[in-house]
């Protein structure tokens, strides 16, 4: 054989709030697990985590799950899967209160309840509105505090975890069933096979396979590039949303919790723009809308600036006190990249890429799913995916804000949940098979002998480059057609890129290159999907279907590396107890 | 822009030395990041650790012009040049920019870095008054980049009995909380000449903190808690 092997119930690949959730379930009922991170726990992407999490507490004033189940469905685009959604929705409360319990240092009311805001798109009264106050907060450092608590109860919990340690390819079975991956060792640049019963992916984004983008430098969306090397679909791959609010010229995030305060967008003309797009919601309808509408400002020349090219995001109105208080890192933010005082002057903004709504293929379980015969949802057994690397479907075509730290919360709980239930079913490792590793044995052996080719830094951009002018808040068909056929000539490229470092030690050049094998699945699985939907829904918007079409695609893409092949999937219009939510025009 | 980078890399160094980078920057290179990420691309085989870029993760901390600090915060407008930039002092070095920080967080653990309440929580939440959460401020906040351990001085000779600045501002997060109940099991394991003790005020944590943060002063209220229960 060849890698060393360890030996683990189960293997949990990423410590994000997603997997630490997930590994808490696991170390709490005593299994013998591996939580592999390529970053220490705290340096994962949720930490940069603003505005809040959603959950129907009803802390401020009436609020019910239904409202929130109908919101997310709504934000969707009715692509979502509305069991999952159901879940989520019902769930997230008690995931809120568990999380206080674990230490969470949420903002408070008067009367010692958690405080919630306002966040764009959830509503009273199944849409109706006015606005509710559904998401919970720590000032804007939501996802830092929920990052840092979950981190700390691990430890409690004597979570076993694997820093700095990088998976690079799944191991299945003759039969299918995951049995494993193979993960390098950064310090060392030694490669191990973690033999497992069971593999639970908690990889994060991949917002990295844009170039402009709210996203940590590791969100290169390697737990899917793994699995579609494996054989396993991506799903919804076409969905991406665009932030209104990244800082012009440097990506980094201004949280919707600023317009859930109580700021607004301005164009050139000092003109609240949003009123006209949304008339009621206005700057607080949901993201792809908003999104739409400032890049349609831009387009037709009313942009600020010298290049035209942002809006203005103003705050300054709040008040010093209130933006000190519930804003204090935005501020912080604000000063340091856009050289502004918000407490003083309004913010450079633009769209900018955000958060990836599709995924690997999952149930509300958390359970991995992929066609086999003409069953288009069997459960690949032994295989795990929750948060953002995961599509469960709670976002369908656009998720709300506040709804993915949701998502981590309930749907970590429920894949580690439904893993223990694996592992209670399976008491032996299946036998590891004989090719065990070579794809990785391959690939890197490939990268230490390569001569002639790119730099990684050099294709990296050209990817991310393709995807920025091809595959943005407007599509065009004859930008995605060539952008198919450009991304292709990339992955040609991706195939033959050279690193000049082949030290064994902390080789951060050959973690670059193995991401880029993974940066380019999510790329092309982007590309092709986007270009064969024929429709307008949530994130995608198509110049030549501007429409949304139920009668033709109201269902999932599933892209598989193979050929990279399409297949579709139904969208599940069942909830669990309640009545379907029955598409209807969206509208703000 | 001129730059003189540490180097090491035990696979091939016999010993550490300066290496000279001049880099042409463009307009967006903002930040003392952007400009080792232009380094990396001239240059693969330098390492560093980064993530965020925004000065959240903790990741890119390191000794700038003799101070230590976050990289992706750090306006190569006020770095005069050449910008000398070394490893976390203090750390043994894995490679290049990259250190060991295992001793780092072995001391955060050693504080039991999470709320401890054994009383059957409500169906709600435990309650907490704004005030009370205010206590909080200042204190949550921490990255984790040990900017502030690894410029305190008593850090540095003691490692593995200081528990350092980072570990006791986590240390008093704790004791801070309302809700915590594990007082004075948290003042029994700090109560000791080395682990909490060895802090002599010379403030350097507070000075270096990228997020504001003062260790200092909640070391002093540690110091002062532990008086009050002496009385
Ligand atoms: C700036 C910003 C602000 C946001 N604000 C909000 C908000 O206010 N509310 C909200 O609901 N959502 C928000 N989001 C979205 C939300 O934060 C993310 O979707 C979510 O945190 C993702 O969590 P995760 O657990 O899936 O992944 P992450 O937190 O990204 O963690 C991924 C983990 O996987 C590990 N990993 C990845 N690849 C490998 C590999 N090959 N081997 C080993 N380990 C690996 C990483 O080391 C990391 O530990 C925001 C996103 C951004 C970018
Ligand atoms: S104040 Fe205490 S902890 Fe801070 S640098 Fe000085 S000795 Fe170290
Ligand atoms: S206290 Fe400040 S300097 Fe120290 S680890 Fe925390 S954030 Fe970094
Ligand atoms: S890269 Fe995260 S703190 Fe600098």
């Amino acid at each position: 054989m060849s890698f060393p092997v360890r030996k683990f119930d189960a293997v949990i690949v990423g410590a994000g709030g997603s997997g630490l959730r997930a590994s808490l379930q696991l170390a709490e009922a005593g299994y013998n697990v591996a939580v592999l991170s390529k970053v220490f726990p705290t340096r994962s992407h949720t930490v940069a985590a603003q505005g809040g999490v959603g959950a129907a507490l009803g802390n401020m004033g009436e609020d019910s799950w239904h409202w929130h189940m109908y919101d997310t469905v709504k934000g969707s685009d009715w692509l979502g899967d509305q069991d999952a959604i159901e879940f989520m929705c019902r769930e997230a409360p008690k995931s809120i209160l568990e999380l206080e319990h674990f230490g969470m240092p949420f903002d408070r009311n008067e009367d010692g309840t958690v405080y919630q805001r306002p966040f764009g798109g959830h509503m009273q009264n199944f849409g109706a509105g006015p606005a509710v106050q559904r998401s919970c907060c720590a000032a804007d450092r939501t996802g830092h505090a929920m990052l840092h608590t979950l981190y700390q109860r691990n430890v409690r919990a004597n979570a076993n975890f694997f820093v700095e340690w990088m998976a690079l390819d799944l191991i299945r079975d003759d039969s299918g069933q995951v049995v494993g991956v193979t993960a390098m060792e950064m310090e060392s640049g030694d490669v191990f096979i973690f033999h497992a019963k069971a593999v639970l992916f908690a990889t994060g984004g991949a917002g990295r396979v844009y170039a402009s983008s709210t996203n940590a430098f590791i969100n290169t969306g390697d737990g899917l590039g793994i699995v579609s090397r494996a054989g396993i679909p991506l799903e919804d791959m076409e969905f991406w949303q665009f932030h209104p609010t990244g800082v012009s010229g440097a990506g980094v995030l201004i949280t919707e919790g600023v317009r859930g305060e109580g700021g607004y967008l301005l164009n050139k003309d000092g003109e609240r723009f949003m009123e006209r797009y949304a008339p009621n919601a206005k700057d607080l309808a949901s993201r792809d809308v908003v999104a739409r509408a400032m890049a349609t400002e831009i387009k037709e020349g009313r942009g600020c600036g010298e290049g035209a090219d942002h809006v203005l995001l103003k705050l300054d109105h709040l008040g010093e006190q209130l933006i000190d208080s519930k804003l204090p890192g935005i501020r912080e933010i604000a000063k340091k990249f856009a050289n502004v005082d918000p407490a003083r002057d309004p913010i450079p903004v633009v769209p900018t890429c955000h958060y990836m709504m599709g995924g690997i293929p999952t149930n509300y379980r958390g359970e991995v799913v992929a066609p086999r015969g003409s069953d288009m949802e069997a459960v690949v057994p032994g295989l795990y995916a929750a948060g953002e690397c995961a599509c469960a479907s709670v976002h369908g075509a656009n998720r709300l804000g506040t709804n993915s730290l949701t998502d981590l919360l309930v749907f970590g709980k429920s894949a580690g949940n439904s893993t223990i239930e694996f592992l209670k079913e399976n008491k032996s490792h299946k036998e590891l098979p004989s090719d065990a590793g070579e794809l990785t044995r391959a690939r890197l052996n490939r990268l230490n002998n390569q001569t002639g080719g790119e730099s990684v830094s050099e294709v990296g951009a050209a990817l991310r480059d393709t995807m920025q002018r091809t595959c943005g808040v407007f599509r065009f068909p004859d930008l995605l057609e060539s952008g198919v056929r450009e991304i292709k000539e990339v992955e040609q490229r991706v195939a033959r890129t050279e690193i000049k470092d082949k030290s064994k030690v902390f080789n951060t050049a050959r973690v670059e290159a193995l991401e880029l094998d993974n940066l380019i699945e999510v790329a092309v699985a982007s590309l092709v999907s986007a270009e064969a939907r024929k429709e307008s829904r949530g994130a995608h918007d198509r110049a030549d279907f501007a429409e949304r079409d139920d009668v033709n695609w109201l269902k999932h893409s599933l892209w598989f590396k193979e050929g990279s092949k399409l297949d579709y999937k139904a969208v599940h219009m069942e909830p669990l107890t309640v009545e379907t939510i029955a598409p209807k025009v969206r509208t703000y | 822009m001129l730059f003189k980078i540490y180097r090491y890399d035990p696979d091939k160094d016999a010993k550490p030395y300066m290496q000279e980078y001049d880099v042409e920057l463009q307009s967006t290179d903002r930040m003392l990041l952007d400009a080792l990420i232009r380094i990396k691309a001239m240059d693969d085989t330098l390492s560093l650790r980064r993530s965020c870029r925004e000065g959240v993760c903790g990741s890119d901390a390191m000794n700038i012009n003799g101070k230590n600090g976050l990289a992706c915060i750090t306006k190569l407008s006020d770095l005069k040049t050449p910008v000398e930039i070394r490893p976390l002092p203090g750390m043994p070095v894995i490679r290049d920019l990259v250190v060991d920080m295992s001793q780092f967080f072995k001391q955060y653990h050693s504080v039991k870095p999470f709320l401890v309440n054994d009383t059957p929580p409500p169906d709600k939440e435990r309650k907490q008054s704004p005030e009370e959460r205010a206590e909080l401020d200042g204190l949550y906040e921490c990255i984790l980049c040990a900017c502030c351990s690894t410029s305190c001085p008593s850090f540095w000779w003691n490692p593995d009995k200081f528990v350092g600045p980072a570990g006791l501002l986590q240390a008093y997060r704790f004791l801070a909380d309302s809700r915590d109940q594990a007082t004075s099991e948290r003042l029994d394991n700090l109560e000791d000449p080395y682990r909490l003790f060895r802090c002599h005020s010379i403030m350097n944590c507070v000075d270096v903190c990228p997020k504001g943060l003062n260790p200092t002063k909640a070391i002093g209220k540690i110091k002062d808690m532990l008086v009050k229960r002496m009385v």
